[in-house]
């Protein structure tokens, strides 16, 4: 799982319009841009076109990017699926594409435990898309717990944002 | 990057070893009085060491008054002067109802520090202990400070200090939604606060080892949340090589150092497992469905207390330390987590979190009076107890909520009195208290 990292080539800026947070990856893993070839070719122009269906931005924008989860839970919702069943069809046309599935967690709870907890969201996504044929190699999970949320405010409006699994794609070389 | 402290301490010790009735403060749960304790400053033995001695008699006097068990009375109340090694003017000290009388002296030559102390009990008009002088470069002159403030406390109390001491936290930085985080070191009471990794990876919950030499931490240098150990004199970290899994973290120190006590994430189920650092072995503690994380060891090592969500909820749950059928110790409202165990043994620290609130408290080990020490609401968090070297006092942070808010340092006494902020040069989280420096 480690070397799709490593090899992805172009990591977009999918985060960009997603979250403010300019680095999902948290910054020790971000990517060389001149081994990948130079800022050239990296950077919004990734994103593709909005009415491109293969598009990053179609597949942020138009097929949902994330799913939510309610306090301490790590069971899919009915809409949840229903986003992933669109991602999986989406992933099944657009195989170039490898995908990471991160996991968080609000911040009401402790620090160990959410890591814990946002590993499990990750995994029910990784599990769901799994069961609709995407190939194991072309996903990995992480959990960032409560360490990155998107939504900052002190109340369940932003809670509920926070409490999610956000698969976030990128170009890499199939094996 | 990170410099060593001064670690040499010379004791030597002062004439001849008085025999009175001890003066002793007993520390308990209930309420108690501070007591009254005189220091005047510490004179300058040589020209030039007036601020040092200013300085040393400053820092002793926040040690001990910092603990809320002695109350220092103001110089200005002082009726006589006090010249260091002369048979202190006991009545003038008792009309000022002082119970304990510091004097000291100070020299500072050729780049050392040269400091002695006497420590006298006024009311039985006799010395307490022996005299003793303690030597450490100019650097090391807040050490030379704790040690005779340690030295005081433990002659009253009975019990070990704390104050010569480090902590081990996350340094913050940053908006809430990209933090920068820093494995920094700081004097017990904040001082010589120093980065120990760059800040360019997600770091978190570093780990004293029980020596005070070695860090273990979670890192996201390699892109999943990994182990590594931290030589603290040298700065220098180097990965853990744990059972294969997809996320390794929660490491805690075994008692004797060798092994590493984690957690380790596979297929979105979490488990606690051992790796013996030198052999690279491994051995499976757990093995269940639910979450098990935050393992912390008993002080005889037999034993580790940790906590699981197997109820449904978090719990703290006792196990061999090899593994095997755990006791659940929990039983109250709420979920608890964090458990930390005392290095007295007797109390199990936690962080619990009950109708919106969260707590640090204290229990016994078999789960009984629980106490909370602290209790956060209205728009803050508290997390993550550490216990100071003798087992008096917790340390914790309380997370400011909200995008303008962060974490800050906090300490309490096991009793829930004394809540202070520890000082910090920005945010600061996830402490954890090594040992009594030697």
């Amino acid at each position: 799982m480690q070397t799709l990292t490593k090899a992805a080539l172009i990591v977009l800026a999918l985060s960009t319009a997603a979250c403010t947070r300019p680095d999902r990856f948290g910054a020790g893993n971000s990517v060389d841009l001149n081994a990948a070839g130079g800022a050239g070719g990296i950077g919004m122009s990734g994103l593709g076109d909005v009415n491109d269906p293969t598009s990053p931005a179609y597949f942020q924008q138009n097929v949902g990017d994330r799913v939510l989860f309610a306090v301490d839970q790590s069971t899919l919702s009915a809409e949840g699926r229903a986003v992933l069943d669109g991602q999986a069809q989406w992933l099944m046309t657009n195989n170039d594409y490898l995908a990471v599935i991160e996991g968080h967690a609000d911040e009401q709870g402790t620090r160990e435990y959410n890591l814990a907890l946002g590993a499990r969201r990750a995994n029910a996504v990784y599990e769901y898309l799994i069961s609709k044929g995407i190939s194991a190699s072309r996903i990995r999970t992480i959990s960032y717990g409560k360490e990155r949320p998107l939504a900052t405010c002190a109340s369940e409006s932003c809670y509920s944002q926070n409490r999610r699994a956000v698969t976030v794609i990128s170009i890499g070389q199939l094996g | 990057m990170f410099k060593k402290l001064m670690a040499l301490l010379l004791v030597v010790f002062l004439g001849a070893p008085v025999v009175a009735e001890p003066l002793r403060l007993t520390i308990t749960d209930g309420v108690i009085e501070p007591l009254p304790y005189a220091i005047p400053t510490f004179q300058a033995e040589i020209a030039g060491s007036e601020d040092m001695a200013a300085n040393i008699t400053r820092v002793i006097a926040e040690d001990l008054s910092g603990t809320g068990l002695f109350r220092q009375i103001p110089s200005s109340a002082f009726i006589s002067q006090h010249i260091f090694d002369t048979t202190p003017a006991y009545p003038d000290w008792r009309a000022i109802n002082t119970q304990a009388l510091i004097t000291g002296a100070v020299a500072v030559q050729g780049g050392q520090v040269v400091v002695k102390f006497r420590l006298y009990d006024v009311f039985t008009g006799a010395e307490m202990g022996d005299g003793q002088q303690l030597v450490a470069g100019v650097d090391g002159w807040r050490r030379l400070a704790h040690k005779v403030a340690d030295q005081v406390y433990s002659r009253i109390t009975g019990e070990s200090g704390y104050f010569d001491s480090r902590v081990i936290y996350v340094a913050e930085s940053g908006p809430k939604d990209n933090r920068r985080k820093v494995i920094s070191i700081m004097d017990y009471d904040g001082q010589n606060a120093q980065s120990l990794t760059q800040g360019n990876s997600l770091v978190l919950a570093p780990r004293f080892s029980p020596t005070g030499d070695r860090v273990l931490y979670t890192s996201y240098e390699s892109g999943s949340p990994r182990i590594y150990m931290l030589n603290v004199s040298s700065a220098v970290a180097q990965p853990i090589t744990t059972a294969p899994g997809n996320m390794a973290f929660s490491p805690r120190f075994s008692r004797d150092g060798q092994r590493v006590i984690y957690s380790l994430e596979t297929g979105g189920n979490t488990d606690i497992w051992m790796t013996d650092i030198a052999t690279g072995q491994h051995s499976r503690l757990t093995n269940a469905p639910s979450i098990e994380t935050g393992p912390s060891l008993s002080p005889d090592g037999s034993q580790i207390v940790f906590e699981s969500d197997r109820s449904g909820t978090q719990q703290l749950y006792i196990m061999p330390v090899t593994g095997g059928e755990p006791r659940r110790i929990s039983f109250g409202e709420g979920r608890y987590g964090t458990p930390v165990w005392s290095p007295r043994g007797d109390l199990v620290a936690f962080t619990k979190q009950n109708a919106g609130r969260f707590h640090i408290g204290v229990m016994r080990t078999d789960g009984s009076e629980e106490r909370l020490l602290s209790s956060a609401s209205g728009g803050f968090l508290d997390e993550g107890p550490t216990w100071a070297p003798n087992g008096r006092v917790i340390m914790f942070f309380r997370e400011a909520l909200g995008a303008g808010g962060g974490p800050s340092l906090y300490s309490v006494d096991i009793s829930g009195r004394n809540l202070r902020q520890v000082p910090s040069n920005g945010f600061a989280s996830d402490p954890s208290w090594g040992p009594l420096l030697r």
